[in-house]
């Protein structure tokens, strides 16, 4: 058996895909032109699948901040923290990140994937236990691959699901920590957080949450879910993304655990790899004070996603369960998914595909993901042109119903 | 449901082996016929789901799918089962018997 072989079903489907046309896993920016536009096949495209919330991948001050970094400190690290040593800068944006939340303390990871991945297959020991939702990002479940704890699965976003695997274990002795996100990737929706809290308590299980998708986006000073639900005290673990709102990359955990440091000696995935770059720890500090700094950003964003869902709505698409910064748009199956998709590339808009595997129960999905910088009209020209790709691909009725103007009000 | 019988009933009885024994019997026919049910969708044209199908192999479930289906086994059956023996489950005959062995543990 050939060491390929056994992708022979994925290069089929893969094989699948192409025919289409583009590959969708492999599109080409020619050139960026701003967080919502750029050069795609020549022409000039929409971007509304970037996972950029704010649009701080071009703001000024960020870009400033980067370019004054290399200046001052060149290009690269060139090593790890625990091997190389810490740039004054690595250890001050710790510190803004854990003033951020109110807590005690931060570990930067070089990338979010990094930071799940490490954070969670150390924190749970060999004879713990790692409770995750079914939902989970691929970071999370690759970290149960590595961890020694005993791993279970509980239902998406069902807090009676996760007492019920809580309560299963009874008395047997071994930490409990039960992984949560704050926005899921894939439908943009959000975790009963509070309730979920409040079985953990009951059960006296650790509390850690990705808020990947959710800093920035939620609670009234950007901090994710955990704020916007009012549980930050009780969220033992926080962990983040410096690659969506934030507008660059890397991850980082923060906790109120007086041990923590001692992660920095025990996680691999933060002990042997290089550290970030000055620039992007620049504009990484500079970005959180943009974030802090101008709350509109949120406004708007959140505008965005009103316009583009509820639009989408109203044609009749099929959308994620509630409005988020990712909308998700249910379509029959992964042949129309990728279809769609490329006519929606061939009209100058570009999004995101996704098929299973990759989705939760088998769903196949264009996800979009809304940018602060978007503007209405931006929106409202690709709620038409979904519209009409809907139409012709038979995803939604082809004869619009006839209305009475004014009847819907 | 029948969990909490068993354990009533084996707790309940002098005889516990013997009790235990005839419980488990009827609990792991029971315990197919679930699991079976749950597979019936990807059954593969007219070849029956048996004892000894290979779940990931002979039949047209993914392995999310598979996930899916313990989890909805775990709560009708109350026991959780551990990802790393899941991926050590590959026949139907494999998946009841883990569930009567972590039920009968409880």
């Amino acid at each position: 058996m050939g060491l390929f072989d056994r992708h022979a079903g994925l290069l089929e489907a893969y094989r699948d895909v192409r025919t289409t046309g583009y590959d969708p896993f492999q599109i080409r920016m020619e050139r960026v032109l701003s967080p919502t536009e750029a050069i795609i096949n020549g022409r000039k495209t929409l971007l509304v699948g970037t996972n950029n919330y704010f649009g701080l991948t071009f703001d000024p001050s960020c870009m400033e901040a980067a370019i004054e970094a290399i200046r001052a400190e060149g290009t690269g690290t060139t090593g790890s923290r625990i091997a190389n040593g810490s740039y004054s800068e690595h250890v001050a944006l710790e510190k803004e990140i854990a003033a951020f939340y109110g807590k005690k303390h931060c570990m930067v990871f070089t990338t979010g994937y990094q930071a799940n991945l490490g954070i969670i297959a150390t924190l749970a020991g060999p004879d713990d236990f790692l409770l995750i939702d079914a939902d989970s990002h691929a970071s999370i479940y690759d970290a149960c691959k590595m961890t020694q704890a005993e791993v279970v699965r509980f239902k998406h976003n069902d807090p009676k699901s996760l007492e019920a695997r809580l309560r299963r274990l009874g008395d047997k002795p071994g930490n409990r920590v039960v992984v949560l996100e704050g926005i899921y990737s894939m439908l943009g929706d959000s975790a009963p957080l509070r309730e979920f809290v409040d079985v953990c308590k009951k059960h006296g299980a650790y509390v850690l949450i990705d808020e990947a998708h959710s800093l920035g986006a939620l609670g009234e000073h950007g901090r994710g879910l955990c704020e916007a639900t009012g549980v930050i005290d009780d969220c033992h673990f926080i962990v983040g993304t410096f690659s969506k709102t934030l507008g660059a990359i890397g991850g980082y955990c923060v906790s109120d655990d007086p041990d923590f440091d001692i992660l920095r000696v025990t996680v691999r995935a933060y002990m042997f790899t290089a550290s970030l770059p000055p620039s992007i720890v620049a504009s990484v500090r500079q970005a959180l004070r943009v974030v802090q700094a101008k709350p509109e950003l949120r406004t708007q964003l959140w505008n965005n996603v009103a316009t583009l869902y509820d639009g989408l709505k109203a044609q009749g698409f099929i959308l994620g369960p509630e409005h988020g910064p990712v909308v998700g748009v249910h379509l029959p199956d992964r042949m129309t998914a990728i279809g769609f998709w490329r006519a929606m590339l061939d009209a100058g808009i570009y999004v995101n595909v996704a098929v299973p595997p990759a989705t939760p129960n088998g769903v196949s999905l264009l996800r979009c993901s809304l940018c602060a910088v978007h503007t209405r009209e931006q929106l409202e020209h690709m709620v038409e042109v979904m519209t009409g790709i809907g139409r012709q691909f038979g995803v939604l009725p082809s004869q619009p119903e006839l209305r009475v103007a004014g009847a819907r009000s | 449901m029948l969990l909490s019988t068993t354990h009533e009933m084996t707790v309940a009885n002098d005889g516990m082996i013997e009790t235990f024994t005839r419980v488990r019997d009827v609990s792991r026919a029971e315990v197919i016929r679930e699991i079976c049910h749950h597979l019936e969708p990807y059954q593969n044209g007219e070849q029956p789901i048996v004892g000894d199908t290979v779940i990931a192999k002979d039949l047209t479930i993914d392995s999310l799918a598979i996930m899916d289906m313990v989890m909805e086994l775990e709560d009708r059956f109350d026991v959780s089962i551990p990802m790393s023996v899941i991926a050590e489950i590959h026949t139907v005959n494999q998946l009841a018997d883990t569930i009567l062995d972590l039920s009968a543990s409880n």
